[in-house]
């Protein structure tokens, strides 16, 4: 019947989803919802809130600056950037024990790490140990690709140039000095050290890097960074690897050591200390500030108020709007909300 | 001398040779170049396409403005890399060259097969075989039976003998019907030798125009026009072959001339989003402009490295380092207006006109043909529309016509159709017998006086056909045993009247048999066959409003019938005939009939030889025919006798007073613009409830203004004036887009007719107050007729109204093709599919088989189409607002070096894969309100008219939004990262870790904000909204858990994973994502009466529920309509009561909610006036008593309604159906 064929050709199809008949929820947000949803996010985050804020408030910092703008700071001798390898000595006093694992943080201000061109001047293939960008860097890495000579730089660019090359040794005093013994390791994401860069393989290391220049502001090559440990060294170096990950802000830390001295594992004991700082990095041309942060840290990291008070004060607005919203409701009524 | 005459031809007419044989002098024969016969509709060669298709789509600004960003990120050190954008807008480009390459593929298809096609051409003698797209013009074409014509052929010779052939156009105009063509008459027998000239005018679009003059080797000349000339594209019919010359080929003729496109419609969203684009570029520019500035401010101050590129440029370079690192926030920002939301868009219309093409309710089993979407750019524009333009016949009523009565020399007459009786004839009046002499000219008229054809095929099957003898034994046969012979019979005319006209001739006993050689015949009521020789058309048209025959009958005698509107005949025949029949006429007018005055006039021999010369002369000319031809019609269509007048019926369309009240409940004006007469218009309007009776009617026509006996300019003016005060003035002020609520006391009705419109419009003094008096009275009117309008009369009504104050949108529906211009004016134009052909259906932008099916189209899918696209491009700009503000705010903690927020994988796949789908599936699938219920509710659409949704308010509401939820992810995360040691092994995260939780919570937020609005959760909206956060999850897993071997920098390894690794990060990712819904969902909880009352309307039309014991589900509706039919015409709405009750079941519990919809008829009888005085709030009171019980899915409802006046009704429903109803 070619009139039925027809018409089965021109009529549309009758299926649900072309006659927008598709089986649907329908829901809608009623007051019956709600004001019990409210009242029970408002109760859950002022249980998270509490329990932030109480463990914020558990954590101990410790945060000493030691820029030396004050004269009257040891290390004032030092800020003016003129005397070649300068130490000065951070003395602060504990009252009562320094609980838990202590993490040593130094601290820079006014330093921008997240600058465009700072990020983006460096060579991941070198630090992923390519040995053919040993030898022609990134242009990116432009001022730091190759010294005056045209010699390559290794590592290049403005982020492995300005490493922060401050160090620190903690002692305590009580009979004399006690060094406490700090624990590099450990402070670099666990995938920048085990995947992220790798140190060519060649033995020694220092064989790879014929015929390449350190950056023009370190003091050393990449391949001494830490002669004592071999899994420390090169691009390995774990201090390298925590500056080469950008800071956020111009206001930041870094995780510099943990003190996990046998004499030290649960925390330091009250007295009075002195940390002993190699001051090389010079900040104040900027305006910049140095510090460091002696911290401990709980299940929601270092220490950190906003997270709970920002908790608790959300989970009252919740608990006050559902109230609000019940006298609005009880007032007038609205019939259908069973 | 022929041949000179030639070469001082006009430029405007071309010289065909036909066969291309030069006449005598040789020597003077310059063949004449013409375009050869090839169609060419694509638009690009394979060569020219890539070039030609590029600079097309980077016309368009969005796409330019992408290129330029593209080239900025290519040129300049940019942020970003320039794959971040230009991929996408490859993506786009790319998608779009292959939709228009396939469209131009098909088109290069469709030509060829119309270009390849063999055709027999005569030449030289020999019949020729060729291509069709290698006839030239001169060519002498065959052409047998059901073949397509190649090219605008005359016709030189037919195989029929009585030199005619026949076409038909259903292609071209949609007229099925068969068209006679001519042959050129004196037509040499001999092709070969045939040795002539063509002279024609150049090529011009009009499909029913053609001047040409034909010389003959003979030295005679004959006179061409539409008759001989046979259209490309029309097939021809019922001859065995033709031959024909070629005068118009390939782009030339008429139907190429045709198929040029029209001119772009553009939607006011676009406008809108033109307006918002703009806003968007200003925040786009200010914020690069601030950081450019802050930029240079910062870096002033001593900064932390001395880095030698930075700073300590020359000064005169300075300016150009500016310059780059503004165009370089310009690129960082731009993701602020995303091509993907061009796209997006696109694919919303694109696909979203589906759902109309496919609606099954706008499926018509009599034509087999559902709706039509000739754009899908104007889908949102149907939820807009605030002015509806209607044609009358065929739209508001069926253009299905019915003879009713006639009235001859001022007696009625009615047929009775099914009273089987010898005397077909009824008077109702006592009529002094006799005079049957007067009754028999007017049904011989009723039977000359047309266009009409007989259809032959059916005849010729029947077995009835050959001989007119048989023919006429068979229609007598079939006459006695049914009344309505005429589907049998087979009539085809142009016009359904002059079919209704004829069929009802053949009620009353004369039979129009059909045409043979020039002469009509006509069997009488003795079954005799009379035989008239048709010697003149005087053809219908719309200015003359008549039309006329010239016939000799066998006795020798020459008359004319004349029929046409009675106010075109009035004046030509004697005036004492007139008063007679004038009242009949006015009051068949009034009860909505379409009358007809028919006259005639004997002609003298003498008296015809002139009429002959004058008329012929006048078709010969090649210059002014048309204005010629007039003065002759004019001239001879005078001084006549009335014989009587006609009344035909034309029933109003399934629904049309429901669909007229609905678009009047939703806010709209409904103006009838009709070239009718205005009593027939006026009644019909009644009949659509358009007037009402408390309607009051302004009327300016000719009669009112001629009422006074003044100067017609000085009355207008009065009235006019006069009018504006009572309407506009004294009106209580009526709010925006409210209308009418029952009968309010100010509701007008302003009728029109066009003699005044034009006077309104081209008075030569003050016209522009004329007309915006005009105008304010009419738009404070509920309701305007516009009656007696020329076609370009109504263009004219749509565009004043559309470029009125505050341009509101319109809408132009109609069936025929004097709707086309006002349908190509309008905003939005409707075409039905009706019976005046396809022309408004092709000019169209939606076509829709049936009146009724405007209602669902305008208050189902427009509105919903608005919602969604409205919606979409809202939530576009929000959800980009969000995405660029912390980027944005970020440099001002980076030192202004347009680092960065988010990683370019973050940055390219926002728009295009995270956030994309679940939006485009909204605004494809949402119904914030279902269907039922729009449909239901017509006030519905008043919510969104006037734009509602894409105003400056909802704009700032969602840019707000948009503002308050980027500054709190940026900040959120900002005082998070005030101790970056977020994990419980001290390390600390950095930039990369900072932005992908900001982006987390970005993707997070913006698609719940989506999941918030969602109304109508299908399965594809879980789908596309879980599956988009399930694979922003995944991908950022993936993205960071492997090196990338093409990536130079693999800044973004491990950081997702360490991110999740971190409480600290999940709960300021909660945090902030709750924190930023938590005003919308307020917003949604306080706008909560809006979401009952639709929810409540949702609620009584399906009702599911399911039952504990014994577990099935079902669906049941419930509708009572209480109707109160009536006989007679019904003049007044109905008004609609509601009233709900809920009740709860204790065993079962479920809530029923019943509405019960009681469609009163208010009505006043013409004969017994009397009002019911049930109202709508004595209804309301009494609820019903109710049960209900539910066992073994068999439910009863009893329904007690109790009225005032003491009538108790009581319904029983089982389930779906109406068991019983009793009345007390």
């Amino acid at each position: 019947m070619p009139k039925k064929e027809l018409e089965t050709a021109n009529r549309p199809d009758n299926t649900a989803f072309t006659q927008q008949r598709l089986p649907a929820w329908q829901p809608i947000l009623s007051a019956g919802i709600v004001i019990p949803g409210f009242v029970l996010i408002g109760l859950a985050f002022i249980g998270i809130g509490v329990a932030l804020f109480l463990t914020s408030r558990n954590i101990t910092v410790l945060e000493m600056d030691y820029t030396g703008v004050e004269t009257t700071s040891d290390c004032y001798k030092c800020s003016a950037g003129t005397l070649p390898n300068c130490v000065c000595n951070l003395y602060f006093t504990l009252n009562e024990t320094f609980p838990g694992t202590v993490y040593f943080y130094y601290g820079l201000s006014n330093y921008f790490q997240s600058y465009r061109k700072f990020g983006a001047s460096r060579d991941d293939n070198q630090l992923s140990g390519d040995t053919y960008y040993f030898t022609s860097p990134l242009a990116v890495c432009t001022p730091y690709q190759y010294d005056v000579n045209n010699n390559p730089i290794v590592p290049c660019g403005i982020s492995a140039n300005s490493m922060f090359n401050d160090t620190f040794n903690l002692y305590q005093l009580v009979n004399g000095s006690k060094t406490v013994p700090l624990d590099g390791r450990g402070i670099a994401w666990w995938s920048d050290y085990n995947i992220k860069f790798r140190n060519p393989t060649s033995d020694p290391l220092r064989n790879a890097f014929n015929g390449t220049v350190k950056p023009p502001f370190w003091s050393k090559p990449v391949f001494e960074l830490d002669l004592t440990d071999k899994s420390n060294n090169g691009f390995l170096n774990q201090d390298f690897l925590v500056w080469m990950r950008r800071a956020a802000l111009p206001n930041f830390r870094k995780l510099y050591r943990r003190i996990t001295g046998p004499d030290y594992a649960s925390g330091l004991p009250p007295g009075n200390y002195t940390i002993e700082i190699a001051y090389n990095y010079p900040v104040m041309s900027f305006n910049g500030r140095k510090k460091v942060v002696l911290s401990n840290v709980s299940w929601m990291g270092g220490k950190n108020d906003f997270l709970g008070v920002a908790y608790l004060v959300v989970g009252s607005l919740c608990i006050v709007m559902s109230m609000v919203m019940l006298i609005v409701y009880a007032k007038f009524k609205f019939p259908d909300d069973v | 001398t022929l041949c000179s005459h030639m070469r001082t031809l006009r430029v405007d007419s071309r010289t065909i040779y036909v066969g291309h044989r030069p006449c005598h002098d040789p020597e003077a024969f310059i063949p004449p170049k013409f375009c050869d016969n090839r169609i060419v509709s694509s638009k690009y060669t394979v060569w020219n396409f890539l070039p030609k298709n590029l600079f097309e789509q980077f016309r368009r600004i969005a796409n330019f403005y992408f290129l330029i960003i593209f080239l900025v990120q290519v040129i300049v050190d940019t942020p970003t890399s320039p794959v971040t954008s230009g991929l996408p807008l490859f993506f786009v480009i790319t998608v779009t060259a292959i939709k228009q390459g396939y469209e131009d593929w098909l088109r290069h298809k469709a030509d060829n097969e119309v270009n390849k096609y063999l055709v027999t051409v005569l030449e030289d003698g020999q019949r020729m075989r060729k291509e069709s797209e290698k006839i030239k013009v001169g060519d002498v074409v065959e052409v047998v039976e059901d073949e397509t014509f190649p090219c605008d052929l005359v016709l030189l010779r037919s195989s029929r003998e009585d030199e005619t052939c026949f076409v038909t156009t259903a292609s071209l105009d949609g007229e099925s019907n068969h068209k006679t063509h001519y042959t050129v008459p004196d037509m040499e027998q001999d092709l070969l030798s045939l040795n002539a000239t063509i002279e024609c005018e150049q090529p011009q679009p009009d499909l029913y125009k053609f001047v040409g003059r034909m010389h003959m080797y003979r030295n005679n000349q004959e006179s061409l026009g539409p008759e001989n000339l046979l259209l490309k594209g029309a097939t021809l019919k019922n001859t065995e072959k033709i031959y024909g010359v070629a005068v118009y080929s390939g782009m030339e003729t008429k139907m190429a001339l045709n198929y040029q496109g029209k001119s772009q419609k553009r939607s006011a969203v676009e406008k809108s989003i033109n307006a918002f684009l703009l806003v968007y570029l200003c925040i786009l520019v200010s914020k690069a402009l601030v950081c450019t500035t802050l930029k240079y401010v910062w870096q002033s101050q001593p900064v932390f490295f001395s880095v030698p590129t930075e700073i300590g440029l020359k000064y005169n370079l300075m300016y150009l380092k500016m310059f780059t690192d503004f165009l370089s926030f310009m690129v960082l920002f731009n993701f602020i207006i995303p091509v993907s939301m061009y796209v997006t868009v696109e694919m919303q219309k694109f696909l979203g006109s589906f759902f109309i093409s496919w609606d099954k309710d706008f499926f018509d089993p009599e034509i087999q043909e559902g709706a039509l979407v000739n754009t899908s750019d104007l889908n949102e524009e149907l939820g807009q529309v605030e002015y509806v333009f209607t044609d009358k016949t065929g739209t508001l009523t069926q253009n299905n016509m019915e003879f009713i009565e006639c009235c001859i020399d001022g007696r009625q007459f009615v047929f009775h159709c099914c009273i089987p009786s010898l005397v077909l004839l009824v008077s109702v009046n006592p009529s002094p017998c006799g005079d049957n002499e007067k009754e028999e000219l007017f049904l011989r008229a009723l039977c000359l006086c047309h266009t009409v054809q007989v259809k032959e095929p059916a005849g010729r099957e029947d077995g009835l056909g050959g001989a007119p003898g048989d023919q006429v034994d068979g229609v007598l046969g079939q006459d006695g045993a049914k009344c309505h012979p005429a589907e049998l019979r087979g009539f085809i005319a142009s016009s359904p009247d002059e079919v209704a006209l004829v069929i009802g001739a053949m009620k009353y006993g004369f039979t129009f048999l059909g045409m043979e050689s020039n002469s009509m015949k006509v069997m009488n009521r003795n079954n005799e066959v009379e035989t008239y020789q048709l010697l003149h058309v005087l053809n219908f048209d719309p200015v003359r409003r008549r039309m006329s025959v010239i016939v000799r009958s066998k006795s020798g005698d020459t008359m004319l019938f004349c029929k046409g509107a009675d106010s075109s005949i009035f004046p030509r025949v004697r005036q004492h005939e007139v008063e007679r029949i004038r009242m009949h006429v006015e009051r068949n007018a009034t009860e909505g009939y379409r009358t007809l005055c028919v006259a005639y006039k004997l002609l003298k021999p003498e008296e015809y030889a002139l009429v002959d010369t004058e008329l012929r002369e006048a078709r010969l000319s090649l210059q002014d025919r048309e204005d010629k031809l007039l003065k002759v019609y004019n001239q001879v269509e005078d001084n006549m006798s009335l014989i009587g007048a006609t009344a035909v019926e034309d029933r109003l369309q399934e629904e049309a007073a429901e669909t007229m009240e609905a678009l009047q409940g939703a806010g709209m004006r409904v103006w009838v613009l009709t070239g009718d007469k205005m009593e027939t218009a006026k009644s019909t309007c009644y009949a659509c409830r358009l007037f009402q009776r408390g309607t009051e009617l302004l009327e300016l026509t000719v009669r009112t203004l001629e009422d006074g006996g003044r100067n017609r300019e000085d009355r207008l003016h009065e009235l006019l004036l006069d009018y504006h005060k009572r309407a506009v003035q004294d009106a209580p002020p009526v709010k925006a887009g409210v209308t009418r609520s029952g009968q309010s006391p100010g509701d007008y009705g302003f009728i029109i007719d066009g003699a005044t419109l034009s006077l309104v419009l081209n008075s030569s003094t003050d016209s522009d107050c004329y007309k915006t008096l005009f105008l304010k009275i009419c738009q404070n009117c509920t309701s305007v007729l516009c009656c007696r309008m020329a076609p370009l009369q109504k263009a004219q009504i749509v565009k004043l109204v559309k470029c009125s104050k505050g341009s509101p949108i319109t809408l132009s529906i109609g069936d025929g093709a004097n709707d086309v211009s006002m349908i190509l004016e309008a905003h939005v134009g409707i075409g039905i599919k009706g019976k005046e052909g396809r022309q408004a259906v092709r000019n169209s932008d939606y076509a829709i088989p049936k009146l009724k099916h405007l209602k669902k189209l305008l208050l189902a899918h427009g509105h919903l189409y608005y919602v969604r696209i409205a919606h979409l491009v809202q939530y576009f700009f929000y959800k980009n607002l969000c995405f660029i503000l912390p980027q944005f705010l970020y440099q001002f903690f980076c030192g202004y070096s347009q680092q960065p927020l988010y990683d370019a994988a973050y940055l390219t796949m926002y728009n295009i894969c995270f956030t994309s789908m679940p939006i485009l599936a909204y605004s494809l699938v949402e119904q914030h309100i279902c269907m039922e219920a729009l449909l239901e509710n017509a006030a519905l659409y008043r919510d969104v008219a006037k734009n509602a949704m894409l105003r400056w308010g909802p704009f700032s509401y969602w840019t707000l939004l948009g503002v308050y939820q980027g500054l709190l992810f940026f900040f959120g995360v900002r005082f998070l990262f005030g101790n970056p040691a977020l994990q419980d092994n001290g390390q600390v995260f950095g930039n990369w870790s900072y932005g992908t939780i900001v982006f987390t919570v970005l993707v997070f937020t913006v698609t719940l904000k989506l999941a918030l609005d969602t109304r109508y959760w299908t399965w594809v909206n879980h789908f596309v909204i879980w599956g988009s956060l399930a694979f922003y999850t995944f991908f950022s897993f993936f993205w960071g858990g492997i090196i990338w071997p093409f990536l130079r920098q693999q800044r973004l390894y491990f950081v997702f994973a360490n991110m999740l690794s971190s409480v600290a990060a999940w709960l300021v990712i909660i945090l902030l994502i709750i924190l930023s819904l938590l005003p919308e969902i307020l917003l949604q909880v306080l706008r909560k009466p809006r979401g009952t009352h639709s929810r409540q309307v949702l609620h009584t039309h399906t009702h599911t529920h399911t039952d504990r014991y014994y577990p099935h589900k079902h669906t049941h509706t419930h509708r009572h309509t209480h109707t109160h039919t009536h006989t007679h015409r019904q003049v007044l709405p109905p008004q609609t009561h509601r009233h709900t009750d809920t009740h709860t079941d204790r065993y079962y519990p479920h809530t029923h909610t019943h509405t019960h919809t009681h469609r009163q008829v208010p009505h006043t009888d013409r004969y017994y006036p009397h009002t019911h005085t049930q109202t709508g709030t004595t209804h309301r009171q009494v609820l019903p008593p109710h049960t209900h019980t539910d066992r073994y899915h068999t439910h009863t409802h009893t329904h007690t309604h109790t009225h005032t006046d003491g009538h108790r009704q009581v319904i029983i429903l089982a389930n779906k159906s109406l068991v019983k109803r009793t009345s007390l």
